[in-house]
């Protein structure tokens, strides 16, 4: 196969959208802190880190998965399952990508390179091989793995891991739930078929929606209280206000009248509303 | 019906002018009209995210009724609490009492014309006073003259109103699809209009 071909293979294999999103999380922890010596340097050594270590662990989920990816239609396409990378390849490729990013973090700063890990070590070990197969809850664990890059970005600027990261953080793993659980209810067919349980498959439609509303009404509550604690100036409080109350109110009709359109918007607002939540954070340091 | 790229663009304008009024636009203000324009502003940034993500279906949703209630209901007690000072309370009370009572009669079924006339009433009032009030203020001097632009934002969302909720009638003044083709255009406009009046006025 040309390089070229190979390459763009492995670059779908990282999820590029997904991490860019959450390099974007790691960024916007990074100025948070607002560190008093932020040079172009140690933002592209933070997003070049980040970002291969969270390439890294994703191709190597794609590995770990590539037998139940192969029998869901969601995940049919992708270059593991269709057998167009070897699997030892995609191994290697994986634990490379994953030791330079982490290295890379290590070398930088030793508490940011072991926050970088935990979420590597979750993501893979804990949430991929252990539990995804295993427990519906295992979602929990995918999310802990989503909110370290947003502690890691804070870290590297603070030197230290304090409450505020831990809201930061908090805010990202309860917004998880709004996206894989919406997934799941979505997708249920494919998970029964590749045997993964499930919200939805183990506690039913109800419980599930239950669920994603609280979690979403959480992740604002821990939001606004980062935001506090940042001390976020009280024009960008008030709009964080606002778009929480959005959130809420989608959170409450998912609950009591949901409808697919309902679960399809807050699905959707959720992350215009954490984006817009990263953007404030920068915008209030610059 | 659905979006297209002008409609998410215009739409896309919309909550960026209105994340703008929210955030910046009323900074220096008294606690309750800052809390009635967040409140009416942050409808309208609400509004047009939900429209752009999930299409013009949303406008048909029960709760739109109440919602767009509380648009010109809050923005009128921002602007009589900043400057009819002797007015303050009975408008409180007015606008408290018009959105129970718009909210009570959507919420219960009635077959008599009593939800259309609390509608009508509610929205009638809350309407003219951010039409009038603004122009008024910037003739008399009292404003700067681009303030008026506040009472030309208030009779576009007027408009808006007065379109869906006949529609939402079965007595419709325009087709539903010539309404929806104009309402982020106007959602837009009214936006800019309030926007720049509070900002240069």
């Amino acid at each position: 196969m040309p390089f070229i071909g190979k390459l763009r293979h492995y670059w779908s294999l990282t999820k590029p959208s997904q991490s860019g999103l959450l390099l974007a999380t790691g960024l916007a922890g990074y100025m948070s802190a607002r560190a008093t010596s932020i040079t172009s340097s140690t933002i592209l050594q933070l997003s070049a880190s980040l970002f291969l270590a969270i390439a890294g662990s994703t191709i190597l989920n794609m590995w770990w998965d590539r037998d139940i990816d192969a029998k869901m239609g969601r995940t049919q396409k992708r270059a593991t399952s269709k057998g167009l990378v070897a699997g030892s390849e995609v191994l290697l490729v994986g634990l490379l990508v994953s030791v330079i990013g982490v290295g890379w973090a290590l070398a930088m700063d030793v508490l940011y390179g072991i926050v970088v890990f935990a979420g590597l070590f979750f993501d893979v070990v804990i949430y991929s091989m252990w539990l995804k197969r295993r427990t519906a809850w295992s979602i929990l664990w995918g999310g802990i793995s989503g909110a370290m890059p947003i502690l890691a970005g804070r870290t590297l600027g603070l030197g230290a891991i304090d409450w505020i990261g831990i809201m930061l953080a908090l805010g990202i793993l309860l917004w998880i739930p709004t996206h894989t659980l919406t997934f799941s209810m979505k997708f249920a067919k494919d998970y029964a078929d590749a045997g993964v349980p499930n919200f939805p498959s183990t506690y039913g439609l109800g419980v599930t929606r239950a669920a994603i509303a609280i979690s979403s009404v959480l992740a604002a509550v821990a939001m606004v209280t980062a935001g506090y604690g940042i001390g976020m100036h009280d024009g960008y409080m008030r709009l964080l206000g606002v778009l929480s109350a959005g959130l809420f109110m989608l959170a409450g009709a998912i609950a009591f009248k949901p409808t697919e359109m309902i679960n399809f918007g807050l699905f959707k607002y959720a992350s215009v509303y954490m984006l817009a939540s990263m953007i404030l954070v920068v915008l209030e340091v610059i | 019906m659905k979006l297209n790229s002008l409609d998410r663009t215009l739409l896309l304008f919309t909550a960026l002018l209105a994340s703008y009024q929210v955030s910046e636009g009323i900074e220096g203000l008294a606690t309750l009209p800052v809390t009635a324009y967040t409140i009416g502003f942050g409808i309208l940034l609400i509004a047009a995210l939900l429209i752009f993500i999930l299409g013009f279906e949303v406008l048909d949703l029960p709760i739109v009724f109440i919602l767009s209630t509380i648009i010109p209901l809050s923005l009128s007690l921002g602007l009589v609490w900043n400057h009819l000072a002797s007015f303050r309370t009975a408008y409180l009370i007015f606008t408290i009492i018009g959105f129970l009572a718009v909210t009570f009669t959507r919420a219960i079924p009635m077959t008599n014309k009593m939800p259309v006339i609390i509608l009508a009433l509610t929205h009638g009032i809350s309407g003219l006073t951010i039409f009038l009030l603004p122009i008024f203020l910037a003739i008399q001097g009292d404003m700067k003259l681009p303030f008026a632009f506040v009472g030309i934002g208030g009779g576009l969302i007027g408009i808006g109103g007065l379109l869906l909720s006949f529609l939402k009638m079965g007595k419709p003044i325009l087709s539903r699809e010539r309404i929806m083709r104009l309402f982020p255009l106007l959602l837009l406009l009214t936006t800019a209009c309030f926007v720049a009046g509070f900002v240069w006025g």
